[in-house]
């Protein structure tokens, strides 16, 4: 098994003309989470499409010790999975319907679904406790609902790689927790998780912190390091500080 | 439940069709008269029998059907681009498609017509009739050709001046300005060839009052062709409803699937208007329709949509038929009327919920 999920080196993206990434370089440690924070505009989320291999840049991306650009499309869903930012318009089909997609790219061309595809869209619509909406619309469903949904969707796609871009959005703090769960779920079974979010405390949750600013890493390491902690301090210009609270960290304005 | 609601609509709408196309059968410019008696009972009164038989196998059977046919296509197009663009706006006629596929005709039209006028058409320079209501094969695959490569071209056109469908306003704007701006051209090559302004004329009010047997055939085949090609993308749509990323995340062939799916929309939008014309707001409204009281996969909206379509055309071919009988209104004056009708509802209804918000 490799020990780096995803290694990316002299990342250079643009959006429009604007160039956004300024020559990025990470290694992101397989069965991990791994958190990307930074103040808004850093280029946090630009990153994580990148990792995914849905922006064009300049440098090199490997997954799982493989350059991304080789591996074919369908291989490529079968080991990382995505989780976006509310893009999804798919507000007439089912709940089911929606999570089944993620096992598209396990399923050949006009397949009915398999045993094992229902039962991974089962698996997933329980962990994040959507299974009693699956004969609703997403149309049905309040946001947060709505985002349970999207991320059975991304589990059901069961790859070893999960990067998901503010997925606690519209998530009441019982389901942040429920949440926080599945992530260590996964990686306790040894899937990667690599998560942007603006939840500062709730990123201090994960075992390893990408800070950024600007276009460009300004630390990566440990949530637990005094030295992350100043760093993460220092991007937000010292207007935060890290506490320690019933064994975790928190970040609080000052 | 959703599936069940998807079947029982599908079959009403199958049993509607049927229904609509005796109705149609038995309406013509004497208003409403029961051909469907002397056809049953040849017996009875063969002289009725043999009348009643040619005008419903020669005229208005093949009318009514071409009518299901072309509202058939019109709708299954509409559903593939509101699926493709995810955008509740795009229909055929918004995307500018319905404007290149009847330049499309005007040009060949022009190209062909070299002498004197005929009913729908123009003399060519060897004395045969060229018609754009003509009844031959050639002329009816050849018009559906260039109504194709028009409807390509157009969209193609859309696409480009709105950079890309995320944006709706953007996207009907440049619908608008491309139909504007093809529409004219159509006027300009019309000028150029006087003998075919008739012709376009009653072409481009949308009619099924030429629809011939000829036509029915290549609507028919085209159809099962869009449709079987509905079928295989349809999933690649309801992945697609994800959004882009999304979408490509899972591995799907966006830029080969877009290719295929604006052929598709294309063929059938240009298969119909080269049959009957420009007939507005049937691909628009079909899939809204449908949608309003089933929410289901692409899969069954398209083919739900495709059969909402022949319905809503073949009522309102009919309703045109006998509304102001024996005069008889132009199926797409008809259709525009109350399709236009329909789009400021559903924005008016938007603005609260449910329907089309910019």
């Amino acid at each position: 098994m490799n020990s780096i999920a995803v290694n990316a080196r002299s990342i250079r993206a643009r959006l429009g003309n604007v160039e956004i990434l300024h020559g990025v370089s990470l290694a992101l440690p397989n069965g991990r989470w791994t958190s990307i924070v930074g103040p808004n505009g850093a280029g946090k989320s630009t990153l994580l499409k990148v990792l995914a291999g849905l922006l064009p840049h300049q440098g090199s991306v490997e997954l799982l010790g493989q350059p991304l650009a080789d591996i074919r499309p369908k291989k490529r869903a079968q080991r990382l999975a995505w989780l976006g930012q509310n893009e999804s318009t798919a507000d007439d089909l089912t709940v089911w319907d929606v999570a089944m997609l993620g096992r598209l790219p396990h399923q050949a061309w006009l397949a009915a679904p398999s045993e094992a595809d229902r039962a991974a869209v089962e698996q997933a619509l329980r962990a994040t406790q959507a299974w009693d909406w699956r004969g609703r619309t997403l149309g049905q469903l309040s946001g947060g609902e709505r985002q349970r949904v999207l991320l059975a969707r991304a589990l059901a796609v069961q790859a070893q790689v999960l990067l998901m871009d503010e997925p606690l959005a519209n998530l009441d703090p019982p389901h942040q927790a429920d949440w926080l769960a599945v992530v260590r779920a996964l990686v306790s079974k040894g899937n990667t998780v690599v998560s942007v979010l603006h939840e500062l405390s709730m990123a201090l949750h994960a075992d390893e912190l990408v800070i950024m600013a600007a276009g460009r890493i300004t630390h990566q390491g440990t949530c637990s390091d005094a030295a992350t902690h100043r760093a993460l301090e220092a991007v937000f210009d010292n207007r935060i500080t890290i506490h320690p609270l019933a064994n975790q960290w928190v970040a609080l304005p000052n | 439940m959703n599936l069940r609601r998807a079947s029982i609509i599908g079959w009403a709408l199958l049993g509607l069709a049927l229904l609509l196309a005796a109705l149609g059968v038995c309406v013509g410019s004497a208003g409403f008269e029961n051909l469907l008696g002397p056809l049953l009972n040849p017996l009875r009164d063969p002289e009725q029998y043999a009348m009643a038989h040619q005008i419903v196998w020669d005229i208005r059977l093949p009318r009514t059907l071409g009518a299901w046919a072309a509202g058939a296509l019109l709708g299954l197009a509409g559903a593939l681009a509101q699926g493709l663009f995810r955008n509740p706006l795009a229909d055929p006629f918004l995307l500018g498609s319905a404007s290149g596929a009847s330049l499309g005709v005007a040009l060949v039209l022009a190209a062909m017509g070299g002498g004197a006028g005929t009913l729908g058409g123009a003399m060519m320079s060897d004395g045969t009739a060229f018609s754009v209501f003509g009844t031959g094969w050639l002329v009816r695959l050849g018009l559906t050709g260039a109504a194709f490569g028009g409807a390509v071209l157009a969209v193609l056109l859309t696409l480009a001046l709105s950079r890309g469908v995320q944006h709706t306003l953007r996207l009907l704007l440049a619908g608008v300005v491309v139909g504007v701006v093809l529409g004219a051209m159509t006027h300009m090559v019309l000028l150029w060839s006087p003998e075919s302004m008739q012709a376009m004329q009653a072409f481009m009010l949308g009619s099924t009052a030429f629809v011939g047997w000829t036509a029915c055939a290549v609507m028919a085949g085209v159809w099962l062709l869009a449709s079987a090609a509905g079928a295989l993308l349809a999933r690649l749509l309801d992945g697609l409803s994800l959004g882009e990323a999304t979408a490509h995340s899972l591995g799907l062939p966006l830029t080969s699937m877009r290719f295929a799916l604006v052929a598709v929309l294309a063929l059938a939008t240009g298969a119909a208007v080269a049959q009957t014309g420009l007939i507005a707001f049937v691909g628009l409204a079909a899939p809204h329709l449908v949608r309003s009281v089933v929410k289901t996969t692409h899969g069954r909206l398209i083919l739900l949509s495709s059969l909402m379509g022949g319905v809503l055309l073949m009522a309102a071919d009919t309703l045109a038929r006998g509304l102001i009988a024996p005069q008889e209104l132009p199926v797409g004056v008809l259709t525009a009327v109350l399709g236009g009708g329909y789009l400021l509802w559903l924005m008016h209804r938007g603005t609260r919920g449910g329907g089309i918000s910019l």
